[in-house]
């Protein structure tokens, strides 16, 4: 029970031993420490058997004075999951398995060398690296929202401590006027994270000047872009930044409720949050009365349930109050009339991350880092066929290029990069001549994509930007709420046409149908989720139209995507092994022994088998045309 | 009535109405314990929410059919899910999917006359790194390929 900032401060420094030897890496220590992710990622991988397996070993041979081990947040590093971490020596281990864990004590922390064959190895070099900060990986990144994850223990209080967490609260409602801190929060730039790029401090301000008793702080953690995984991974790997920027914002706005509306398949993440929240409580950091000051504040957790229109905070607003999660039109604006009628205030998860930080180092430090008008950082979850699928965190600024071949380690396999695609269902693709844009919000609008709220997905030669345009209205439709017509109605009938197209039954005329039923519904919508559903289809015909031609004109897909366009055939190589008519479950093919096959057009289901049974080299003698 | 009744995870569905003395704003909450309880929302549990804490059966099917957690069909006992998040669809995720669906002889969505599989589909399990990620019930395979397919299928539970 704390009840000053005195108190807190003495936690803080009780606890640097806490963090001693993660915080000076490089320094000489017979002690060690092993960090295990447990981000969604590794977990998955089973990090959490892992770091049982440790502790287990540890004990079994009395080291527990030499090495200690603990879980951590994402290092975001996912593609070479489980990652292990060790302190001081900044060794990063990767794809670690069970069966590695004695080895990893025996070599490093019994006799101090490395394991060389764990370590993560260059993909352009060849070469092992041996240390994190020696990676491309890192080299460019500037990680704020994700500071802790990959350094504190998410499930340990004492260690955020020990980092000055709390502190800034600590200090805000001790010493400061709910104003000043809309201002501070206004001069550091920061924009929402979570799409829509809004001003944080004028939205904060906004609330505070609408009078009333009761005012709500919301955090929007129903992360809905597929394929974006930032906001899980910093509820996951350092839920207490979050809770101790909703308690800022509780103060700054007047609210002394906050509510966090988190995805309900998010289990790991609600989990985390729980401890932390409960922590908090018992520490007064949150609760009545907070360190003695006066303010209240409570959290409490509210679980979404699927619908990816709740990120829209008015629909999100909707379904906290128990409602189907319908958009309603703004004004009045949740500034002004929100959850329940009061005034609320709704922060996405990496948003309220910034937000402890940026009060501990101040503004114009905040301000420092980015573009003019887009401050800070901003995550990125790269996925797709990238080498290093991962959450990243970039200066604004930094170029796609950047992101993609240096941080990402180029396209997988040495495919040849096609696009990629960020704002994920509402955003847009880019191509390789825009990959020179430093990104910032206004730049990749200009360019026909967005922000959105991080998800990044890099596509090559193999993918057929027809079936992507179509994935993604795929996914709109069937998260459209119904409320809007042009929505509910025109997303379908777009998505029909593509489908036609697809199937090879396209006609010229619905590239000019798809245009302007496109601009239509994004007219027309009430919210961002149908203003923008469109835009894969805009931004893929603006850039692709060729390949939307070859499908609709010579029936032909160009990346062999669209089953229904493509025909296997065999060629003259064939050397009649029978290996493919062997396989074919509909007896489609024929031919003797050494003689030359045919696949019957009429029976062939496309199924590929035929292809993969194949034994000639190196080019088969079963085609795809 | 009757048979709900009688199942005992009724009472603790109650007790949990009563402990957070649940009012319409808490209606996702409600249908979530009682998913969790009964694995899916039956038209008389419907009723039976309806009842204790007086909100309309219409208003509740009305936000049970908009959220795609709520299922109002019985589930198997091994829920196979492909995660299509784009992720993962990029890397292939639709031809797992259409494998499942042959080696099964089942569409997605759909529950096997036995009860013992379900096949879906979600939006991504944010594990984009180990795409194409297939979770059955809450165990999650990565990397998965067409390959794996039956091998996954013969470690579920019968």
């Amino acid at each position: 029970m704390l009840n000053s900032i005195e108190d807190l401060k003495k936690i803080r420094d009780n606890g640097q031993g806490l963090l001693f030897l993660r915080k000076n890496t490089g320094t000489e220590s017979v002690k060690r420490e092993i960090l295990v992710c447990a981000g969604t990622g590794c977990h998955s991988a089973r990090s959490k058997e892992i770091v049982e397996n440790f502790n287990e070993e540890l004990g079994k041979r009395n080291l527990s004075d030499k090495a200690t081990c603990h879980i951590t947040g994402c290092f975001g590093f996912c593609e070479k999951g489980p990652i292990v971490k060790i302190f001081p020596d900044d060794v990063f281990y990767t794809e670690v398995t069970e069966k590695d864990v004695d080895e990893i004590i025996s070599t490093h922390i019994i006799e101090g060398k490395k394991v060389e064959r764990l370590l993560y190895v260059d993909p352009k070099t060849s070469q092992k690296i041996d240390t994190q900060h020696h990676m491309d990986f890192y080299g460019k990144q500037n990680r704020i929202a994700l500071r802790n994850c990959g350094l504190l223990d998410p499930e340990k209080i004492e260690e955020y401590i020990a980092n000055d967490g709390y502190l800034a609260l600590a200090e805000i409602i001790t010493t400061k006027q709910p104003i000043d801190v809309v201002n501070t929060l206004k001069d550091s730039g920061l924009r929402g994270r979570g799409g829509g790029g809004f001003p944080t401090g004028s939205k904060w301000g906004m609330t505070l000047r609408s009078i009333s008793e009761e005012k709500y702080m919301v955090c929007n953690a129903d992360e809905g872009d597929p394929g974006a995984f930032m906001d899980r991974s910093i509820l996951e790997g350092d839920p207490h930044s979050i809770i101790e920027a909703m308690a800022i914002g509780g103060f700054a706005i007047g609210a002394n409720k906050g509510v966090v509306y988190i995805r309900a398949e998010y289990p790991l993440a609600i989990k985390r949050l729980k401890i932390a929240i409960e922590q908090a409580k018992a520490f007064n950091l949150l609760g009545k009365n907070i360190l003695n000051s006066g303010f209240d504040f409570e959290l409490d957790i509210k679980y979404g349930a699927g619908a990816f229109v709740c990120g829209e905070e008015t629909a999100l607003i909707q379904s906290i109050e128990g409602h189907r999660g319908e958009p309603v039109s703004k004004p009045p604006y949740p500034s002004e009339s929100g959850l329940f009628g009061k005034p609320t205030c709704v922060n996405n998860v990496e948003t309220l991350a910034n937000i402890p930080v940026i009060f501990q180092k101040g503004p114009e430090w905040y301000s420092s880092i980015g573009t003019e008008f887009s401050k800070g950082t901003k995550v990125f979850a790269l996925a797709g066929k990238i080498n290093n699928v991962g959450l990243v965190e970039v200066p604004m600024g930094i170029t796609l290029r950047e992101i993609i071949y240096e941080i990402g380690g180029g396209i997988k396999g040495g495919h040849a990069f096609k696009a990629v695609q960020t704002g994920g269902p509402s955003g847009g693709c880019i191509t390789e001549k825009d990959l020179d844009t430093p990104i910032d919000y206004e730049s990749l609008s200009k360019i026909g994509s967005m922000m959105g709220s991080g998800g990044m997905i890099v596509m090559d030669e193999e993918n057929c930007m027809v079936d992507i345009a179509k994935f993604y209205l795929d996914f709109t439709v069937e998260e459209s709420c119904g409320k809007c017509t042009a929505c509910r109605i025109g997303n379908k009938r777009l998505l029909e046409i593509l489908n036609r197209i697809t199937q090879g039954k396209g006609e010229l005329e619905d590239l000019e149908k798809l245009h302007t039923l496109s601009e239509t519904i994004k007219d027309t919508s009430l919210c961002g989720l149908g203003q923008t559903a469109p835009n894969p289809i805009l931004s893929t015909m603006k850039f692709f139209e060729e390949e939307y031609r070859a499908h609709i004109v010579d029936k032909r897909c160009p990346s062999g995507v669209c089953k229904e366009l493509l025909r296997y055939v065999i060629s003259d190589a064939c050397i009649g092994c029978t290996k493919c008519a062997r396989v074919c479950p509909t007896d489609a093919i024929v031919g003797k022994v050494r003689e030359k096959h045919v696949i019957d057009q009429e029976k062939c289901i496309k199924c590929g088998s035929c292809y993969t049974a194949c034994p000639v080299k190196p080019i088969k003698a079963v085609q795809i045309v | 009535m009757c048979n709900l009744s009688q199942n005992p995870k009724i009472q603790e569905l109650d007790a949990f109405i009563a402990k957070i003395n649940a009012k319409e704003s808490d209606l996702i909450e409600v249908l979530h314990h009682a998913q969790n309880l009964f694995g899916y929302i039956s038209e008389e549990l419907l009723g039976h929410i309806s009842e204790k804490i007086s909100v309309p059966k219409a208003k509740i099917y009305g936000v049970v059919s908009f959220y795609s957690y709520f299922t109002t069909e019985p589930r198997g006992k091994n829920v196979i899910n492909v995660c299509m998040g784009t992720a993962c669809f990029v890397r292939g995720a639709d031809k797992i999917l259409r494998e499942f669906e042959s080696q099964l002889r089942m569409k997605t969505g759909e529950t096997s006359i036995d009860g013992i599989f379900t096949i879906d589909s979600l939006r991504c399990v944010g594990a984009c790194g180990l795409a194409p990620v297939v979770m059955v019930n809450d165990k999650v395979y990565g990397r998965v390929e067409t390959g794996d397919v039956r091998r996954i299928i013969s470690e579920c539970e019968v």
